[in-house]
């Protein structure tokens, strides 16, 4: 039981461990901050695509070619253009966009609310309702509601969220026309509203345009839905599994022999007890809708972090896919460590 | 036993009246908005001394005024956009403009002969990628401000090469002749950039519309310029919209969410003959779609391969089914419907014919690839390459990749054959001839990448100075005479194999009137756009 295990574990963590786990948590945010730059520098260079071609375009000359390579320092080693790069890094500049003309730090904190809107949404609803459809399903396990489950677990896992987000476009929109198309608001609102946050219901509310806010909120329905079904699928798979095994201890039977309610048994006792790894779950499918909803934003013209990078791979605009993948990568970072804090949160025992 | 608690049933009723209130949000585009949708990833930068490409060549023909420009009533006539009049002196050398009096920029400051000087200037001095329009006049960063000048309130030019001047006052009107307001552009200049990073995503233009927003991958927004020399433009405000899938903008134009569909596929237009909300308006465009043969090849190198493979095409095949439409067959590198073009097709798919060619040159059992881009038609179109190759006894791989990973594959001459488009510059045949037929130095350390001629390692001393004769022609029919023969030439005697011409085919809301698009990339005018 939580409580017993907090009363065993003395009085908290000492400076130490709490130094020590700072510690640790930077120099796991200093290596994948190093690894994922070197990594992906690497990628875009041994890449067979050129990068000066993506801004002179194939009509130049060989002159302005030449003049272009050495401007973007590409007839130095490889490790002195990484290591320039890291530098450049250091003092907080990543660089330009070849595709925007911007400041790559500057699309960042346009593309990555989009991103970070669609994923919290999706991830919002996959918790909201697949927590409690796992848990019915374990404790009907065999009949209807579990079969029924398992069947929307198996469909939403596996079915290719592509097809799924075109053929939903087709019905809502394109048949049915009771949800809008592609895109994160009409683009004859655009512009009208100052960004303030990069979340346009919000900045729009805040502005006091409630048509756009409508706008808007029409426009999340389709990519969250979508997007929530792979949340949803997968924490109800996992939470009725993780129900399943705690329902067979014999605390359970202990729990009702006491004379607790099923309520009581199956929510106080059972879900308290598989919340921690619940916790792993929701925070590798929020990690991974965050760099993983590019599908979902090719689909419905969502202006998001997947998007930039894929716009800015097909570009080779390095600037620009270096500082979309340093993005995700300290989104994960952080999800991890938030994880961690939650942990300590439900179980004592992890704070040791 | 589990039930549904009231905070379960409240959440179920705030996703129901959501829902709801979502319920009726599709609507139709505003009265005074035109709202496009075209593929617009190639657009880098806004500045017409550095942009090159197809969607912001059009763009900037609606947001800056050039010195000589088409004009969408009259296509096919080179007249005055900022200059009113100009005078040739010197044997063609020097040219001297008069600007329109009472002409203003967005900014509201005052068009004048010093904006057109700078304009030019800045355009050599920044020496990127179209900067080659302007140097083949003989100007350079070092020289440009004697040979570019403001004198008693005109701008004149000297041209120090022997150019025709019909050619140098069609090479003006492109892109790289925008009149840039200079007072803005300098009030923008940081470490003596010259405007360069602010112009990449501002304008500073007297054009019909003013850039407000461009969001890469996104959008492009234009505002209407209310003094604008032709009067206010009929749409208040323009978006091109970006939708790179072309089922996706039928979808947006049949449900009403776009006014004009930039790319739809044959299938897709023939999909919409029946709704009777959308019409389709044919385009005729100078982009040709080309074959070329890497003459350094071994066996390809022959001409009597390149013989064979214009019989090896089925031009017409390709035309009447997947390309229905959208293309038309043309095989001379001057486009249709142009001044100086040569509408003669003497090829066709002659199996037999192109077997007996290659037996007579001993070449048989020929095994090579073919690169082409991984966009529709190209692949369609080299996969019947492929079928007729094959009858032939050419067994040919088909290459696709991305225009960032061919090009670079092209322009090292690394391919066998390559299956390509290209477009003119401005609206003058050296704009082709000096790509397809002008290689004066064939030699691999030359790096003349520019021209096509030099990445198919081909040259030829006739077809040089044919070229070269008919750029410094001063008698216009001498001029059309000479391109005619060389286009003839090319087809004759080049590895190109020139085999279509594009026609783009623009669907639009029935409601929707006076969208003009012209026969080159940049001559698309929305200015007259009404719905």
């Amino acid at each position: 039981m939580p409580e017993r295990a907090e009363a065993e574990s003395g009085s908290g963590p000492t400076p130490l461990s709490a130094l020590s786990t700072v510690a640790g948590s930077l120099l796991t945010i200093a290596s994948t901050f190093i690894g994922l730059t070197a990594v992906t520098f690497v990628i875009g260079r041994v890449m067979p695509v050129d990068p000066v071609l993506a801004i002179v375009g194939d009509r130049a000359s060989q002159d302005v070619y030449d003049r272009v390579f050495l401007e973007l320092g590409l007839d130095r080693p490889l490790y002195e253009q990484y290591w320039r790069y890291l530098m450049q890094l250091f003092r907080g500049d990543f660089g330009t966009s070849i595709m925007t003309a911007q400041p790559v730090l500057q699309d960042l904190i346009r593309f990555f609310p989009a991103t970070l809107e669609l994923a919290t949404l999706a991830t919002l609803v996959g918790v909201l309702a697949g927590v409690p459809l796992g848990v019915v399903a374990a404790v009907r396990q065999g009949r209807l509601t579990d079969h029924l489950v398992r069947i929307f677990g198996l469909f939403g896992y596996s079915v290719p969220i592509f097809w799924l987000g075109m053929v939903a476009l087709l019905i809502f929109y394109g048949a049915l026309g009771w949800l809008p198309g592609p895109g994160r608001i009409e683009v004859y609102y655009d512009g009208i509203v100052a960004p303030v946050t990069g979340f346009i219901v919000i900045d729009a509310a805040y502005a006091g345009e409630w048509e756009i806010v409508r706008n808007a909120l029409s426009h999340l329905v389709l990519p969250v839905a979508i997007l929530s079904t792979y949340a949803l699928a997968y924490i109800a798979r996992m939470t009725r599994s993780f129900m399943l095994d705690q329902l067979r201890q014999e605390y359970m039977l202990t729990a009702r022999v006491k004379g607790l309610s099923e309520r009581a048994v199956i929510w106080r006792h059972a879900f308290r007890n598989v919340l921690v790894q619940l916790i792993t779950i929701i925070g590798l499918t929020y990690a991974s809708l965050l760099e993983g909803s590019v599908l979902t934003e090719t689909i419905f013209a969502w202006p998001g972090i997947g998007q930039y990078i894929t716009h800015s791979l097909f570009n080779s605009d390095m600037n620009a896919v270096l500082g979309g993948t340093i993005v995700v990568g300290i989104s994960f970072v952080g999800i991890n460590m938030l994880s961690d804090l939650l942990y300590k949160m439900v179980d004592p025992r992890a704070r040791a | 036993m589990l039930r549904i608690n009231k905070t379960q049933m409240g959440l179920a009723a705030a996703l129901a009246a959501t829902l709801a209130w979502n319920a009726p949000a599709v609507a139709a585009t505003p009265k005074d908005t035109l709202i496009m949708a075209r593929d617009i990833g190639d657009i880098i930068t806004f500045d017409p001394a550095e942009a090159f490409e197809f969607t912001t060549g059009e763009l900037l023909t609606n947001i800056y005024d050039r010195l000589l420009m088409h004009e969408p009533d009259n296509l096919q006539e080179l007249v005055g956009g900022v200059a009113e009049s100009w005078e040739i002196s010197d044997g063609g050398k020097t040219i001297t403009f008069k600007i329109r009096p009472g002409l203003t920029f967005h900014s509201g400051n005052p068009v004048t002969a010093d904006d057109v000087t700078f304009s030019l200037r800045r355009v050599v001095k920044l020496n990127k990628t179209p900067v080659f329009i302007l140097s083949q006049f003989g100007w350079n960063a070092d020289n440009v401000d004697d040979l570019v000048q403001t004198v008693d309130g005109r701008t004149r030019i000297t041209v120090t090469e022997d150019l025709s001047p019909g050619l140098v006052l069609n090479a003006l009107s492109a892109t790289v002749g925008s009149v840039l307001d200079e007072k803005l552009v300098r009030e923008h200049e940081q470490d003596g950039d010259l405007g360069y990073e602010w112009l990449k995503s501002n304008s500073a233009a007297s054009g019909p519309y003013r850039l407000i927003t461009w969001k890469a991958n996104e959008l492009v927004t234009l505002e209407a310029f209310p003094d604008y020399r032709h009067g206010a433009p009929a749409t208040r405000r323009v978006i091109m919209r970006h939708v790179a899938e072309s089922s996706a903008q039928r979808l947006l134009l049949e449900k009403g969410d776009i006014d004009i569909a930039r790319g739809l596929t044959p299938d897709q237009v023939q999909g919409l003959a029946n709704n009777p909300d959308v019409a389709v308006d044919d385009n005729p465009k100078s982009d040709i779609v080309y074959m070329a043969v890497n003459a350094e090849h071994p066996v390809l190198g022959k001409p009597e391969v390149w013989q064979a493979l214009r019989h090896l095409a089925d031009y017409s095949g390709m035309t009447s089914s997947f390309l229905n439409g959208q293309f038309k067959v043309h095989q001379s590198f001057w486009p249709s419907g142009l001044w100086a073009a040569l509408d003669d097709n003497p090829f066709a798919l002659d199996v037999d014919k192109a077997r007996r060619i290659l037996a007579d040159a001993g070449v048989g059992g020929l095994e090579i690839t073919l690169d082409t881009l991984n966009l529709e038609p190209y692949p369609r179109i080299a996969q019947s390459l492929q079928a007729t190759m094959r009858q032939a006894g050419i067994e040919m791989d088909i290459l696709t990749a991305d225009g960032k990973t061919l090009w670079p594959k092209y322009r090292a001459r690394r391919h066998d054959i390559i299956l390509a488009r290209w477009a003119p510059d401005y609206l003058d045949p050296h704009s082709n001839a000096d790509s397809f037929a002008h290689n004066p130095d064939n030699r691999a350390e030359a790096k003349l990448t520019g021209k096509l001629a030099w990445r198919n390692a081909w040259a030829d001393d006739d077809v040089n100075r044919q070229t070269e004769m008919a750029r410094n022609a001063l008698d216009l029919d001498e001029r059309k005479d000479m391109y005619l023969q060389l286009q003839g030439m090319i087809q004759d005697r080049s590895p190109f194999v020139v085999m279509f011409q594009r026609n783009e085919q623009t669907a639009r809301r029935s409601n929707v009137r006076g969208f003009v698009s012209g026969p080159n990339f940049d001559l698309v005018f929305y200015r007259n756009t009404t719905k």
